[in-house]
């Protein structure tokens, strides 16, 4: 029963460790400027945990098979180097790749957190409300017109609560269901919630944040590759939060151009 | 039978004893100390007493960084002045805990046998149940003049913590008057069932009743 | 009048006095553990339903309109319910199953057993604790039977979704607050219990039992209760605070100027990430009280069949109190990408990485004590073996999640959700699995049968695995968690993946009917056990039946002249020595 066990658990570890070397279900592809900071730290996380994994679940089977059904008169023995060597090495050892990884981890993050928005980035408001998002477009004014929440009306499609009529910024706002944005230039997206939490997950921008009601938070990225990718919403929100998504769709600036213009018309 | 065990070695030698008993609250007879030694033989009411106001002041800490939160997140904290009643509760909550105090000096006196009458000891008993009482009387008065001023629980912000912090102390302070209705039970009894350590307990309890009102009267001062 | 620790009134006779409403601990420790059963077996149902769901979204599964016809009718699981079925399977689970076995079980019966006391310090206490939960579980199984059913806000029940009531979403409104009023009510009960736990520990052991000389399994559910006593006394003003929002018309948690179904709700000022601060504060020391009795039971279970004590006695202890204190520093990394100040994620980032040493020298210290030990293997060393595969399993992604840039990438995905099954859920499961394997002769004076529990162990072990760690890869190829069905072409590639972990769940599941019946047949017809047929050295074993009589040990308390774990002597009969044994003792180590 103990070499089943071995056995066992080095199939097991094996096994769990096959798809993740051969990527077979990895990460999405990554189009954006600080990704590439966090899948190296990703894959820098992935080498030390797959060593920790594979050593002790090796070393639990080994033993296992190793140390059991032992004759009555064989001698109880020590690891070598005792607690103390065991106490050392996970001190020294784990404490210190772990630290390490943390304290490198923090540039990733500093990248995306402790760096302000460039000052040409475009700014785009993304509203998350049940069970849609919406976004808005400053126009040719670059202002975003106040909102008025009790304005807002999903049946005549005033998401925002805009008053077009009194508020003279709210005239030439775009709002549209897609997040449309120009390649390689930085986008800074402000973050406001109609009703409950919600969260704006891109899994290609390396971009999650939750939408937090009654904190306004904006976050900023750079894509640098045309396409159209999913916006999922990841921050349980009700029965439609399945459902919940928009897409990113990343074009050149050219068409961005066409595609802004176009909306404009269709307010 | 001396046998060794195949490690690095370090040998005792000799008869194994066992290691002086740092656990204990067993049937131990509390010495014949003066009044003063009012604790006595089972710790572990003790124990489970600090570890219970261990758990209440957790809570209260709980609530009180809700309310700091929530008075930072919006603007319609209103403040208002706190009833003035509450200042005399006050006095009457610090008086039941002296009076509590004599009762236990004359409680255990009796119990130990060095005094004969229990009426004194019964008197001090009764006033501090009905200085508890006042004081929770006292906290319902304090809620009627506040809605005579229209603030109710939901009314705005601060009025919320302010019933909540008070009701939630007047519901322990009735949790502790159990207990004290339980101590004069079992204490007015023809023998009395009356553990000096159960009496104890009731007292550190009420004490931290004292102390924590006396947070809660500076925090709401301060903050409503 | 009784002293702490004593009965209050000669061995109960009748039915209901000896069986139901018990002062006695091990009946207590008895009835949190089938309490937990029940708990468990719901809860896997509820987990059978959704995987199901999430494997086949079009089928209809028989019988679950009988739960609620309109949550599925003719079977046919709503999006809704199927959040209801969820938020209802965490809740039971986390806390009637991985809190109440480990901890109020296990602990109840054994800890006045292993510390050498006739009984808990406060019977009455631990009494009213049990019937309590037993009050917080029936509060919460009501939710199901109202008119919307539970609410599905998950079982972290984030404001304002949680707050703003019925108009947020079905099960919002009753649902939500019979929730908040069951887990309230269970956070009084395990107060009571932590009381309890503490007072015994520091204040009922026997003479000779100084606190370095007490087992593992006893160390843990000390430092456990201690969590215990802290950290659920900050969720019941949480859950105070919630269900006033909800009935009293305040706004603790509920910020201004909503709009939900167009129309602007009517309350504000409040702070949606209040609850989360409260919550997340209770909730990781949460799983750390789930962990940590397991580590001990684990513990005390290897090293009885290992023959030999742990390289360090004092290190696994001192790692424990450390997990403990650590865990209150740590709790923000569930927060990361939730609005918090991202200074404070990096200040929550280093303890929770840190946190790994402690918890990895334990994992080393039980596998270098394997190292030349005497390996028996038995269906209790075996789950005890497993529990270590798994908490390895989980705990190393812990590593991913701990980095906030990284937790960009895995937050609210699948990877959470196997990282936080296997280290708690199956990991907790198997320390369960181990103490009752080991501890049932004593419970019960018999043996249970020890083929089954082999089958057991190998279905639910690989079992286990297949269903979990799929996880991690749905988890980084983007899968999202908590929905109800995957609506997408990104999702089309990973759906076998779901149809593969679904049947693991349904076989793994029922696996378990094996233990089931091996507890109930062995329980009547099982072989009668030695009084120490694991020749193990703690106090339980030293009892003069199985199981111990009314008060323990027979009217005379045991002294203790050693440590609780003297394996491995040489020459004599036998290779240990019992912690009540005056036979004198030449050993390289005996705790005083």
């Amino acid at each position: 029963m103990a070499k089943l066990f071995a056995v066992t658990i080095i199939v097991i570890a094996i096994a769990s460790a096959v798809p993740i070397v051969l990527h077979i279900w990895g990460l999405p592809q990554d189009i954006s400027v600080d990704g590439k900071l966090i899948d190296e730290q990703f894959s820098a996380t992935m080498v030390e945990t797959g060593i920790c994994f594979m050593a002790a679940q090796l070393l639990l089977g080994f033993f296992v098979w190793r140390f059991s059904n032992r004759r009555r008169d064989e001698k109880i023995k020590s690891f070598p180097g005792g607690a103390r060597a065991l106490v050392v090495a996970a001190v020294v050892v784990v404490g210190f790749e772990v630290l390490a990884l943390g304290a490198y981890g923090t540039k990733a993050w500093g990248n995306i957190y402790f760096t302000p928005p460039a000052p040409d980035a475009i700014q785009v408001q993304a509203q998350a409300g049940q069970f849609a998002f919406y976004f808005r477009y400053p126009g040719p004014d670059g202002k975003f017109g106040p909102l008025h929440p009790e304005q807002i009306s999903e049946a005549t499609g005033n998401f925002f609560g805009l008053d077009t009529t009194h508020d003279p910024t709210s005239k030439d706002d775009i709002v549209t269901a897609r997040l449309a944005v120009p390649v390689n230039r930085e986008v800074r997206l402000l973050m406001h919630s109609k009703d409950v939490g919600h969260s704006f997950f891109v899994r290609e921008l390396r971009v999650q944040q939750d939408f937090v009601p009654g904190l306004d938070l904006s976050i900023h990225f750079t894509p640098t590759k045309i396409g159209r990718y999913e916006i999922v919403c990841t921050q349980l929100c009700g029965l439609g939060h399945y459902n919940m998504k928009a897409y990113l769709e990343v074009m050149s600036q050219e068409d961005f151009d066409k595609w802004l213009t176009r909306q404009a018309a269709l307010q | 039978m001396a046998i060794t065990v195949h490690e690095p070695s370090h040998t005792t030698i000799g008869q194994s004893k066992p290691a002086s008993s740092s656990g204990g609250g067993w049937g131990g007879v509390p010495s014949s100390a003066a009044w003063l030694r009012l604790e006595d033989s089972s710790p572990a009411s003790r124990t489970g007493v600090w570890a219970g106001l261990g758990a209440i002041t957790m809570t209260f800490a709980a609530f009180t960084s809700a309310m700091i939160v929530r008075q930072g997140s919006s603007y319609d904290w209103q403040h208002f002045v706190l009833p003035s009643v509450l200042y005399c509760n006050t006095a009457v909550l610090l008086a039941s805990s002296v009076v509590l105090e004599l009762a236990r000096k004359r409680v255990s006196a009796f119990l130990r046998g060095q005094v004969k009458q229990r009426s004194t000891a019964m008197l001090t008993l009764w006033l501090t149940l009905g200085l508890g009482l006042l004081f929770v009387g006292g906290q319902y008065v304090a809620w009627m003049e506040l809605r005579a001023q229209g603030l109710y629980l939901a009314t705005n912000p601060s009025a919320s913590f302010f019933y909540l912090f008070t009701a939630l102390h007047a519901l322990h302070i009735l949790g502790g008057l159990c207990g004290l209705s339980l101590v004069i039970w079992r204490f007015s009894k023809q023998v009395p069932t009356l553990r000096i350590s159960t009496l104890s307990a009731v007292s550190y309890y009420w004490h931290f009743m004292d102390v924590l009102w006396i947070y809660l009267l500076i925090l709401l001062w301060m903050r409503i | 009048m009784s002293e702490p620790g004593t009965y209050p009134e000669a061995a109960p006779a009748g039915l209901i006095r000896k069986y139901v409403f018990s002062l006695n601990h091990k009946v207590i420790g008895k009835q949190y553990y089938v309490l937990s059963l029940l708990a468990v077996f719901i809860g896997t149902v509820l987990s059978w339903v959704m995987r199901i769901h999430l494997a086949w979204p079009n089928a209809a599964i028989p019988g679950v309109q009988f739960l609620s016809k309109t949550g599925a009718p003719g079977g046919m699981l709503t999006p809704e319910y199927y959040l209801q079925l969820m938020t209802m399977h965490g809740t039971l689970m986390i806390f009637f199953v991985v809190t109440t076995a480990p901890l109020a079980g296990f602990g109840n019966y054994f800890l006045p057993l292993q510390i050498g006391a006739e009984e808990m310090a406060f019977p009455r206490t631990n009494m009213m604790s049990f019937w309590v939960t037993f009050c917080a579980f029936i509060v919460a199984l009501s939710a199901f039977f109202v008119p919307e059913g539970p609410p599905l806000s998950g079982w972290t029940a984030y404001a304002p979704l949680s707050a703003l009531g019925q108009v947020a979403g079905p099960g919002q409104g009753t649902g939500q607050v019979l929730w908040a009023l069951s887990i309230a009510i269970f956070c009084v009960g395990q107060l009571l219990g932590s009381i309890n736990f503490i007072s015994t520990t520091l204040d009922l052991r026997c003479t000779g039992m100084s606190l370095m000389r007490l087992p593992l399994s006893a160390w843990a559910w000390f430092i456990t209760s201690c969590m215990s006593l802290t950290a659920f006394a900050v969720l019941l003003p949480a859950c105070v605070l919630l269900i006033l929002d909800h009935v009293a018309g305040t706004s603790f948690f509920i910020p201004s100027n909503l709009v939900v179904n167009d129309q602007l709700q009517p309350r504000g000022g409040g702070s949606a990430l209040l609850w989360q601060h409260l919550f997340w504060f209770f909730g990781h020391p949460e799983v750390y009280i789930a962990i940590v009795p397991a580590i001990g039971i684990v513990s005390h279970v290897l090293i009885a069949n290992m023959r030999r004590p742990l390289s360090s006695h004092r290190a696994v202890i001192y790692s424990m109190v450390t997990i403990a204190f650590l865990s209150y520093v740590v709790y923000g990394h569930h927060m990361f990408v939730s609005g918090m100040n991202p200074f404070a994620s990096v200040a929550f980032s280093l303890p929770t990485l840190a946190i790994t040493i402690p918890s990895t020298i334990v994992v080393l210290i039980w596998i270098g004590s394997l190292y030349g030990s005497k390996l028996r293997i038995n269906a209790a060393s075996l789950f005890a073996l497993g529990f270590i595969s798994m908490f390895v399993s989980g705990g190393v992604t812990g590593l991913f999640l701990a980095q906030p840039s990284l937790d960009i990438m895995l937050h609210a995905t699948y990877f959470v959700v196997g990282h936080f099954h296997l280290v708690m859920a199956v990991a907790a499961l198997f320390g369960i699995f181990a103490g009752t394997y080991f501890w049932f002769p004593k419970m019960t004076g018999r043996m249970m049968n020890e083929t089954l529990g082999k089958i057991h162990f190998w279905l639910t072990f690989v079992g286990a695995y297949c269903i979990f760690m799929p996880f991690y890869y749905l988890g980084m190829a983007g899968n999202v968690r908590r929905y109800q069905s995957f609506v997408d072409d990104f999702m089309a590639p990973l759906m076998p993946i779901h149809k593969f972990i679904t049947i693991a769940a349904l076989i793994t599941g029922f696996a378990q009917l094996i233990f089931l019946y091996n507890l109930i047949h062995s329980r009547f017809w099982g072989r009668p056990a030695p009084l120490n047929p694991w020749e193990a050295t703690s106090l339980e074993w030293c009892t003069p039946s199985s199981p111990p009589p009314f008060d323990n040990f027979g009217g005379k308390l045991p002294v203790v002249y050693h440590d609780p774990y003297q394996y491995g002597i040489e020459g004599g009969n036998n290779d240990y020595v019992m912690q009540n044994s005056p036979e004198q003792i030449n050993s390289a180590r005996d705790e005083r």
